[in-house]
């Protein structure tokens, strides 16, 4: 027997022998590298920084947890930042579900596979290049003003509005793919008996298909909303002078240097995104993200 | 349910109404890679080609698509390996700690890029003390790439089931042997959707980029970054965005018609 042959045997004979060989690599690369990262991070929060040198200094104190918690800019900055992140994902989900909708179920073979391919072309312009581009386009005098003036309209200018709008823009393809996955697993003989018994377009919508979808739904928005987040990039480019999360930890990092508070800030992202998995967990849409 | 002529006009508006807004923004970015002017100005107060001769002269834009290339690449077949034994793992078995699994393989992506950055990088620079550059991106980069392979084959595992490979052993195959002519064959599509999304993450990936590239590196992200705001070199950006964009259809069709194929077989 050769060597390759013997381990195979005795794999196939031991279960927990190929558990163990599927799963030694995976989790020592997300335990070891990124857990122990951002566990090293959550234990800095507690640290402090030498107001002298700049150094990161090691003396164990909540004071920047507390400043986080209680600070009146760290409040109102995560209630804009919940909230466009809220906004971004009402109006994405909002946009998907009719055109997903449209993919999966009205248009043929050919129009589906041309669809799919123009939704996930933007994707690869880049995300700077996008969010720039919807600089221009809301600029005084750019291509919205151009469009809405004859009608009495204007841009809305930089500012949260601007945020949202190009935001919602941005992570588009990432709501409407899975949402149009999960239409694709609705059976079409489902909503053909859902007609015969009698169920007008909109009742088999509310009642059959947006219950199976839900889980769908749910996966789809915890990319706009992580990926809303975090952002300082669209807000810096399109936002005006409004600041969001990503923004203060940005700066701390930065120009600011002080890590230990940088690492309180993003504790405040990190618990919402967690309130938020374990919520889409119990509604089983972390089985198909 | 049996939708009338009107709701699928209706449908069929809405889609082609977002599809325009969707391309509205990269219609502008076109229009001005050809304009005279060196801002993003609208309306363009002239044409020329100058910009698009430039771009595939302008070595520190090719040198850093060459640098994006190479660090999705590595990313990608990273993120190949684990992703597959992963999802591999959570399908075929039932074991304790399951759930903790498929939390962490979904944590890098849905946690913010800027906490994920932060945290590699007091990972890289003091606690295991390794120089910033090419091989920590890639690093990142396949932490949160990781997903996307892993849901890509989940999924077709969940469709295939196990009674081909439970032939397969039957008939005296080895595992080894199952999984080069059964299992592998079955993953291949998947595998190349996720693959596909893995480098495209990868390739535009600017906030993890920035804190884990150290100073040397320049991915395309950064380059354009530093670029889009300097006056001369804003409209060789939109050259390069839209040479992307034109780019990527290849990929991407032949994911799709691989995935039909697939499809036409089952």
């Amino acid at each position: 027997m050769t060597p390759a042959r013997r381990i195979s045997v005795f794999l196939s004979r031991f279960s927990w022998a190929r558990l163990i060989l599927l799963l030694t690599a995976p989790l020592f690369w997300l335990g070891a590298v990124y857990i122990v990262a951002l566990a090293a991070l959550l234990v800095t929060a507690l640290w402090t920084v030498d107001s002298f040198t700049g150094e990161v200094r090691i003396e164990w104190t909540f004071d920047n947890i507390v400043d986080v918690v209680t600070g009146a800019l760290y409040q109102t900055v995560t209630l804009r930042t919940i909230g466009v992140a809220l906004l971004v994902t009402v109006v994405d989900i909002l946009i998907a579900l009719p055109i997903a909708f449209f993919m999966a179920k009205v248009a043929g073979p050919r129009l589906q596979r041309i669809l799919v391919v123009a939704v996930l072309m933007p994707l690869w312009a880049s995300y700077l290049v996008k969010a720039y581009a919807w600089r221009s386009v809301l600029s005084e005098g750019g291509v919205w003003a151009s469009v809405v003036e004859p009608f009495g309209g204007q841009t809305p200018g930089y500012g949260l509005p601007a945020v949202v709008l190009t935001l919602a823009y941005l992570w588009l393809p990432y709501v409407i793919l899975p949402i149009y996955a999960g239409l694709e697993r609705v059976p079409n003989s489902l909503l053909e008996a859902s007609g015969d018994l009698g169920a007008k377009t909109w009742r088999t919508i509310v009642s059959v298909v947006l219950p199976m979808l839900k889980p769908a739904i749910i996966a789809a928005s915890i990319f706009s909303f992580s990926l809303s987040l975090g952002d300082y990039i669209t807000v810096n480019i399109v936002g005006g002078a409004s600041q969001m999360l990503g923004n203060l930890v940005y700066t701390n990092v930065g120009a600011a240097n002080n890590l230990p508070l940088a690492a309180a800030i993003a504790l405040i992202p990190i618990s919402i995104m967690i309130v938020y998995l374990a919520a889409a967990r119990r509604s089983g849409a972390l089985e198909n993200l | 349910m049996r939708l009338s002529s009107t709701a699928r006009a209706v449908l069929a508006t809405v889609t082609t109404l977002v599809l325009a807004v969707i391309y509205l923004p990269l219609g502008v970015v076109l229009v001005n890679s050809f304009s005279t002017s060196t801002t993003l100005t609208w309306p363009p107060p002239g044409f020329t080609l100058e910009w698009w001769g430039r771009a595939f002269r302008n070595v520190g834009a090719l040198e850093a698509i060459g640098t994006s290339v190479q660090i999705a690449l590595g990313a990608t077949a990273i993120s190949l390996v684990l992703g597959t034994l992963v999802a591999i793992a959570l399908q075929r078995y039932r074991f304790f700690g399951r759930d903790v699994v498929s939390l962490l393989v979904i944590l890098p992506i849905a946690l913010p890029g800027i906490v994920t950055g932060i945290a590699l990088n007091n990972f890289f620079r003091t606690i295991i003390d390794v120089r910033l550059g090419i091989f920590t991106i890639i690093v990142a980069h396949a932490t949160f790439c990781i997903v996307t392979v892993f849901n890509n084959v989940i999924a077709r595992l969940r469709r295939t089931g196990t009674s081909l490979e439970e032939a397969s052993a039957d008939l005296g195959a080895g595992i080894w042997t199952t999984f080069r002519l059964v299992t592998f064959p079955q993953l291949r599509s998947a595998l190349l959707a996720g693959g596909l999304l893995a480098f495209a993450l990868s390739f535009d990936e600017i906030i993890v980029t920035t804190f884990t590239a150290g100073s040397g590196v320049t991915t395309l992200p950064i380059w354009i970054f530093e670029n889009l705001f300097r006056p001369n070199q804003a409209p060789i950006v939109s050259v390069i965005a839209v040479m992307l964009v034109a780019v990527s259809v290849v990929p991407i069709w032949l994911a799709q018609r691989l995935a039909g194929a697939d499809q036409a077989q089952h």
